[in-house]
């Protein structure tokens, strides 16, 4: 009970720093600001100002489609082969109430836990959060123990259990490293949102929203802030960045 | 020249010796074989995947470590709680340690994803994660047991060994611990996630390496043609039972307890009645063959003078086998039962959401856990043919205290 | 703890590094001299971000350096990016840096005796963004660009 009031400080006090931040911003030389984020200059790092998230609303999610799924191969260079021993970042899945009956459809992605478990268990220190709260396994340091497949409590990860060639000079991935969704952080850090969700707002359904959770002005936040979302696994109390509507 | 090499043995058995080496060869051999195969091409060539992330290999390595710890039970026991009986095993306690944990350690290594980073291991610590702290207690072991070693075989730093002895009993509790720890902090999954997981792979421990001791202890005897003296065979028998026994104490409460959360029903329900070849390695390797089994033999009353009728061997040799029984259902076991994500929902997706997982262990698989048991077997041939490990029982002592006891 | 830890690593690396040197004294620069120097081709611009003498001792201290901030703290600039090396140095024959022996990082690597991992992940062809282009990121509708600090 504590520990929400204080994540609800928490959150006020960002929501105050942010709002001060963004203030500062518009009225500082020439350009608007707003938008779903803020895009920064090459020699600028990650900033613990920014915590990216994501909003998916299941209801809007079409049953049967898997656009999400498809750019996310295309983006990252993954097969899109589903063996037991193929890597997949994100991943359709269908849950039925066994009370109820009621069905849904669902993209299941690495959550970025904010108490991420699998970069509490990495013997190296190769799966990292960075400053914005996205998860990354450094695969300089990785050393294919795959203890953090053990821990991630949404088998978000998958083992490159094979040599690879022709990789997407931006996403680098090979033989023996674990891997995972990255919220495409090649595009995040140029200000585009991940492949996922620009596939799902082309195909009209907008299920998927990505944003700075710490701005308040955010189309996520103001989302979120509108209407009831959860965290799947929520008894974890990991707090991700992905959070879920309508389940 | 080789009859220098026997310093031990009775008689100079030479020829079987290097039989037993060549064994063991060949099946390190193996590991070595399969290690350079999977690093070539990856583990796309095991049955290990992604949902099934540690397999056999893992299912040895473990083993092979928590036995190393309990291995040096019976040195501690001389060296920390001052039975004469066990300081004289003390020295052959000390390096089956040593062998089992470099076993398992070589097995843990060799199926890494990038062994070829080892030094990262070695170098760069999360200490937030139980693993790390295992190398740390890992490499920890070597280091103190191996002083411990010295300090029991060199006649001038004898006064020495309590105090490393003591070290070293801490040391290896807080890394069976560790172990233990490893699966206790996983806490997304049904079959681990408790605090249970820590003494129980510590008692487990005990179990395992003083069956381990007893089997090498009997083959060395027989080797030479000697007989244990039966006073130091009955102590032995009821520690072992001991272990064995507060081993199933362990299995019952962590069961029970989970049969007492109805979120973990699922779980027991498949890991005790319809869990397939999990269910059946639990109750016929575990329960049955490493426990219930083992304590009859080992209760089992005798006439004192018949020879056939000791136990001695074949009862370690089945908590060996419940043993690795016991490490199957808790790892391989625990991962095949389906991740809840979503409680109180059917679960279905290309990821093997919602369904249990099979694996179908290789040959690699095999030849890499294998190759950890001839890693440990061919030290330890080596290492009781070159030193003087064979216990030295003061028989006279013995018998006076016999009457004492 | 960090100081512990510090000590174990500094302990730990001068045993790793006593034992490499021992390993690697026989590939050196020496033991290559009467081997004739590789031929290396041009790469595409006007000159390297460094001096060429400089680069060929240090590239390796910059590019890990480099690969550390981008990844770990999202540091994006492309003077010693990798994928700034490849979009350079990819040759004209095979479009790689790495497919062939005279292509650029393996004809200087197989002729110094070094072996890097590099390949096992990074792409050795330069892809469809070209890096100098991402440093002036175009203005994008949906995430307008700061252009600077927040």
């Amino acid at each position: 009970m504590s520990d929400s009031m204080n994540s609800k400080l928490e959150d006020r006090r960002h929501f105050l720093k942010t709002s001060a931040v963004v203030a500062g911003v518009t009225l500082g030389p020439g350009v608007l600001f707003f938008g779903v984020a803020q895009s920064r200059a090459p020699e600028e790092g990650a900033s613990s100002n920014q915590r990216w998230g994501m909003l998916i609303d299941t209801t809007k999610c079409g049953d049967g489609c898997s656009d999400c799924v498809t750019a996310c191969n295309t983006e990252n260079g993954l097969t899109g082969h589903t063996g037991p021993q193929d890597s997949q970042w994100i991943r359709k899945v269908d849950i039925k109430d066994l009370r109820t009956g009621y069905v849904q459809s669902l993209p299941m992605l690495c959550q970025h836990c904010e108490n991420a478990p699998c970069v509490d268990v990495c013997p190296t220190g190769a799966s990292m959060k960075r400053a914005d709260g996205i998860v990354l396994v450094d695969r300089h340091s990785c050393i294919g123990c795959r203890y953090c497949m053990m821990a991630c409590p949404y088998k978000a990860r998958s083992f490159v259990h094979e040599p690879l060639t022709d990789q997407n000079p931006e996403v680098p991935r090979g033989k023996g490293c674990v891997e995972s969704c990255t919220f495409c952080v090649q595009r995040v850090d140029r200000g585009d949102k991940p492949a996922c969700v620009e596939a799902c707002d082309t195909k009209g359904h907008k299920a998927m929203l990505f944003g700075d959770l710490k701005d308040p002005e955010s189309e996520v936040s103001k989302a979120l802030k509108s209407s009831d979302s959860v965290e799947v696994r929520a008894d974890l109390a990991l707090h991700t960045g992905v959070r879920y509507q309508g389940i | 020249m080789a009859q220098q090499l026997c310093i031990n043995q009775g008689e100079c058995r030479t020829g079987q010796f290097f039989a037993l080496l060549a064994l063991g060869g060949l099946v390190v051999l193996g590991a070595l074989f399969a290690f350079f195969t999977l690093e070539h091409h990856g583990h796309i060539l095991t049955g290990m995947n992604n949902q099934i992330v540690w397999g056999l290999p893992h299912v040895f390595a473990v083993f092979l470590i928590v036995a190393a710890s309990g291995a040096l039970n019976v040195a501690s026991i001389g060296s920390v709680f001052g039975k004469q009986v066990y300081k004289s095993r003390a020295p052959l306690s000390g390096m089956l340690a040593l062998a089992l944990l470099a076993g398992g350690l070589a097995v843990l290594v060799l199926d890494l994803g990038r062994p070829d980073r080892l030094v990262v291991a070695m170098t760069q610590y999360n200490f937030k994660s139980i693993f790390a702290w295992n190398m740390i207690f890992y490499n920890g072991f070597f280091a103190i047991v191996g002083l411990y070693l010295i300090t029991l075989m060199d006649r001038k730093l004898k006064a020495w060994s309590k105090p490393v002895g003591y070290m070293a009993f801490f040391w290896r509790l807080s890394l069976t611990t560790a172990t233990g720890s490893i699966f206790g902090f996983l806490v997304a999954r049904a079959g681990y996630n408790s605090a249970l997981m820590a003494p129980m792979f510590v008692i487990m421990s005990f179990a395992y390496g003083l069956a381990i001791f007893m089997v090498v202890q009997s083959s060395m005897y027989r080797w030479n043609g000697l007989r244990l003296d039966e006073g130091v065979r009955r102590r032995m028998k009821n520690l072992l039972a001991v272990f064995v026994g507060a081993s199933l104490y362990f299995t019952i409460v962590f069961h029970l307890t989970n049969l007492y959360f109805a979120k973990q029903w699922e779980f027991e329900r498949f890991i005790l009645l319809d869990g397939g070849i999990y269910t059946k390695v639990f109750w016929v390797g575990q329960v049955v063959i490493g426990g219930i089994v083992p304590l009859i033999l080992l209760f089992m009353p005798r006439s004192k003078d018949a020879q056939s009728m000791c136990f001695c061997f074949l009862a370690p040799f089945l908590v060996i086998l419940g043993g690795v029984a016991q490490m199957y259902v808790t790892i391989v076991g625990g991962q095949a039962f389906p991740l809840v994500m979503f409680p109180g929902h059917e679960v279905q997706s290309s990821f093997y959401d919602g369904v249990v997982n099979a694996y179908h262990p290789g040959i690699y698989e095999w030849l890499l856990g294998l190759g950890g048991v001839g890693v440990t077997f061919t030290l330890t041939v080596v290492a009781v043919r070159v030193f003087k490990f064979m216990p030295q029982d003061d028989f006279q002592t013995l018998q006076a205290r016999r009457s004492t006891d | 703890m960090a100081r512990l830890a510090s000590y174990l690593r500094a302990g730990l690396r001068l045993a790793v590094l006593l034992g490499v040197t021992a390993l690697m004294a026989a590939p050196s620069f020496e033991a290559a001299a009467g081997v004739e120097l590789p031929k290396l081709e041009k790469g595409k611009g006007e000159k390297c971000v460094e001096d060429t003498a400089f680069m060929r001792r240090n590239h390796m201290e910059l590019l890990k350096h480099h690969r550390n901030e981008t990844l770990r703290q999202g540091i994006r600039t492309t003077k010693h990016s990798l994928k700034a090396c490849v979009e350079c140095h990819a040759s004209g024959k095979t479009g790689s840096v790495a497919s062939s022996k005279e292509d650029f990082c393996v004809a200087c690597h197989s002729y110094a005796g070094a072996k890097p991992d590099c390949w096992d992940c990074h792409a050795t062809k330069p892809g469809k963004h070209s890096v100098r282009q991402a440093a002036q990121p175009a203005v994008s509708p949906l995430m307008p660009s700061s252009g600077g600090r927040q």
